[in-house]
């Protein structure tokens, strides 16, 4: 069967499966187990209430459990074994990882991703939305810092490729270069600096979604508080940096984390631009080096990836348990 | 508070200028790439986009025509015209450029200015005409193959669809391109309806545990994909399912269902208990209420999630392949690209520039035209 008749019969099959199961299951709850009619109609009718709430659950949980909460110790158990997987080795990966040179490479080079998108992207995308707040071609101009978001990491690697190339009738920053009759170099094979080249992809890309999100929490700012300020005599920087900025600090810590988040695990970008190799080699990209190859590495880097996240899992389930009670 | 900008017109120039060069930067690697995707290969790499609409000097070579040789005392005389040589054909076509300068060496292809006579020592001389004419001299006899000439003639921009041509009927791309869909569309479509479902249920029974599944779903939307690859696969290996379309779908939908869960959870939680809890009384089961009443109404939420899954089940490299066969058939379009063109055409940017294209024109459209959707959604739920 071809992939499209397959995909086609995929779609019927879970939209009618998945309503046919909820109907079905439903039906058999008030009709037949639990029917309300008979001796017992207001113990039965109250069971069914009590059993419903997980009828609706189940294919959600099963998913889950079988695709996000399993694999978290699956991957742990499985990073305990060697590469085959047959033979129980203990924290053997971990530390003949953390004893490898590339890995302290990637490692470092994650925490510095990790350190300069997020606080690029949040800052540019605050300075953004309060700037085109104001002005009457302000959605246009958001529209275009918010597109880069649709379009993917691969999309975005070649986009950029034409800035970075080496030739200077491709590449735009050689061609620049050039005009002032400096040489053309490979940014990407500078030492260190090639980093921060990746990194403007990524910034690239967030500052849209840091932008959308810091401006709806500008607008929702309270008028009285600026007003006070403008009649107190603040200026413009005064009232943004002091009145707007404070007001919106649990906002820009959202936005943040998010965007943490994300960095830690995109690995399309140094995967597309340098393979990992010039000393870009990251977490997640050093971790798709040993899939097939060495599962029981490439779980160890995965766990660790987990550990570096799991402070924010945790500081989100706190704050919705919070917000539940 | 719209004035406080308003009165210092210094500041509001600087606003303007500023956003506009923020806008201009943020726009121009993407202009470069969509009409780098137009432009005629050979023009690309003679100069860069940002001159497209300039004439390109572009090098040619072609070979002088021994066809009616001349012979004067000791020398061979040979003329004709540049733009008769097959060589030269074949990559002008039945286009005349102006010539602007030749040689006769590959190393200096461009040493002498066109319509002046070049000595080239030992009593030979070449001269080419900027309309393609020439007249070479040579102090021996050519034989049956005339020498090079090497000339640049300035070609007026050329864009046409050539690239696009080549790349959805070349390169397996079109196949890529379909594949693409065949992984989307379904993951778009299936994780909506059970997720409604369980949102519902979140959101508006009461049950015991309730909100320690709250809880797990909000955790798991930052658990890294990274953790989920190799148990997942092991999985599909064990019953069967191994790399396939079935795999990805799978996996996509298990992956969506977090955002999806969270985001309509938190849509539904707004709508107002009123109409429910009168449809209750009214005697709606909760099955009914769900699908006539809140399904309707979350509306907006589910256009806000499917926007978001299929711009991600589209963009996505890493489940991609992961989960599906590495064979050429099963490719989707940002493997296609990440793997094959960027290795193998990694100096064909005209092609590059359109695969890219290709792969991005369509989330773009669903951007442009579904935006405000977007907006909401993440506003909604800013945690993915």
């Amino acid at each position: 069967m071809d992939p499209i008749t397959q995909g086609l019969v995929t779609i019927a099959v879970g939209v009618g499966g998945c309503l046919a199961y909820f109907y079905v299951s439903n039906l058999l709850l008030d009709k037949v187990i639990f029917p309300a009619r008979g001796a017992h109609i207001s113990r039965n009718i109250n069971r069914a209430n009590l059993v419903r709430p997980w009828l609706f659950l189940l294919p959600v949980v099963v998913l889950l459990t079988l695709y996000l909460a399993y694999p978290v110790v699956g991957s742990f158990v499985r990073s305990l074994y060697n590469r085959s997987g047959d033979e129980f080795i203990g924290f053997d990966n971990y530390t003949s990882l953390i004893g490898s040179g590339e890995f302290r490479v990637a490692f470092l080079n994650n925490a510095l991703w990790a350190l300069v998108v997020p606080a690029l992207s949040t800052f540019l995308g605050l300075i953004i939305a309060q700037l085109t707040d104001r002005l009457k071609w302000g959605n246009i101009a958001k529209s275009i810092i918010f597109m880069p978001m649709a379009i993917s990491f691969v999309g975005a690697s070649l986009i950029w490729k034409f800035v970075y190339a080496p030739d200077p009738d491709i590449g735009l920053i050689n061609a620049i270069r050039g005009t002032f009759g400096l040489e053309a170099v490979d940014v990407l094979q500078i030492p260190f600096w090639n980093n921060l080249f990746l990194m403007v992809l990524l910034i690239w890309v967030q500052t849209g979604f840091a932008m959308v999100i810091l401006s709806a929490a500008l607008r929702g700012v309270p008028e009285e508080t600026i007003e006070a300020a403008i009649i107190d005599g603040a200026n413009p920087f005064q009232v943004f940096f002091k009145i707007q900025v404070p007001q919106i600090t649990a906002t820009i810590l959202v936005v943040w984390t998010t965007i943490t988040i994300g960095t830690l695990k995109i690995f399309d970008i140094v995967y597309a631009m340098t393979g990992g190799n010039f000393g870009t080699q990251i977490l997640p990209s050093y971790m798709m080096q040993f899939m097939f190859r060495d599962d029981g590495r490439a779980t160890a880097v995965a766990v660790l990836i987990m550990l570096i996240v799991s402070p924010v899992v945790y500081s989100n389930v706190r704050q919705a348990r919070k917000e539940l009670s | 508070m719209s004035d406080i900008v308003g009165k210092k017109s210094g500041l509001v120039w600087a606003t303007h200028l500023s956003v506009l060069a923020l806008v201009i930067i943020w726009l121009i690697p993407t202009v470069g790439l969509f009409v780098s995707s137009f432009r005629d290969r050979d023009q690309i790499s003679e100069t860069g986009w940002w001159r497209s609409f300039l004439p390109v000097e572009q090098g040619l070579r072609g070979r002088a025509s021994v066809d009616d040789v001349i012979v004067q005392g000791d020398t061979f005389v040979l003329t004709g015209s540049l733009f008769d040589d097959e060589e030269v054909l074949a990559s002008v076509g039945e286009e005349r450029p102006p010539i602007t300068a030749f040689g006769n060496a590959g190393r200096n292809p461009g040493q002498f200015v066109a319509g002046e006579v070049a000595d080239l020592g030992d009593g030979e001389s070449l001269l080419v005409n900027p309309d393609g004419t020439y007249e070479y001299r040579l102090a021996e006899d050519p034989g049956n193959r005339g020498p090079r000439i090497y000339f640049f003639a300035s070609t007026p921009p050329v864009f046409s669809f050539a690239n696009y041509r080549t790349v959805l009927t070349a390169d397996n791309m079109d196949r890529a391109f379909i594949n693409t869909l065949t992984v989307t569309i379904p993951t778009t479509i299936i994780p909506i309806l059970m997720a409604a479902f369980a949102a519902y249920a979140l959101a508006w029974m009461d049950f015991r545990g309730r909100g320690f599944m709250i809880a797990c779903i909000v955790g798991l939307l930052v658990v890294p994909l990274q953790l989920a690859l190799v148990p997942a696969l092991q999985m599909h290996n064990a019953v069967g399912i191994g790399q396939s379309f079935l795999g990805i779908w799978l996996a996509h939908t298990a992956f969506g269902l977090p955002l999806a869960v969270y985001l309509l959870r938190n849509y539904m939680i707004g709508l107002p208990r009123d109409i429910i809890e009168s449809a209750k009384v009214d005697g709606a089961t909760d099955f009914e209420v769900f699908l006539k009443i809140v399904l309707p109404l979350s509306f907006p939420a589910l256009a806000s999630f499917a926007i978001f899954q299929f711009l991600w089940t589209w963009n996505d490299l890493l489940v991609a392949k992961v989960f599906l066969p590495s064979a050429e058939e099963a490719k989707v379009m940002t493997v296609k690209i990440a793997d094959d063109l960027l290795g193998s055409r990694g100096g064909d940017w005209g092609i590059l520039a359109t695969a890219a294209f290709v792969s991005i024109g369509v989330p773009l459209l669903v951007f442009f035209s579904l935006q405000r959707y977007l907006v909401r959604g993440l506003l909604a739920g800013s945690v993915k």
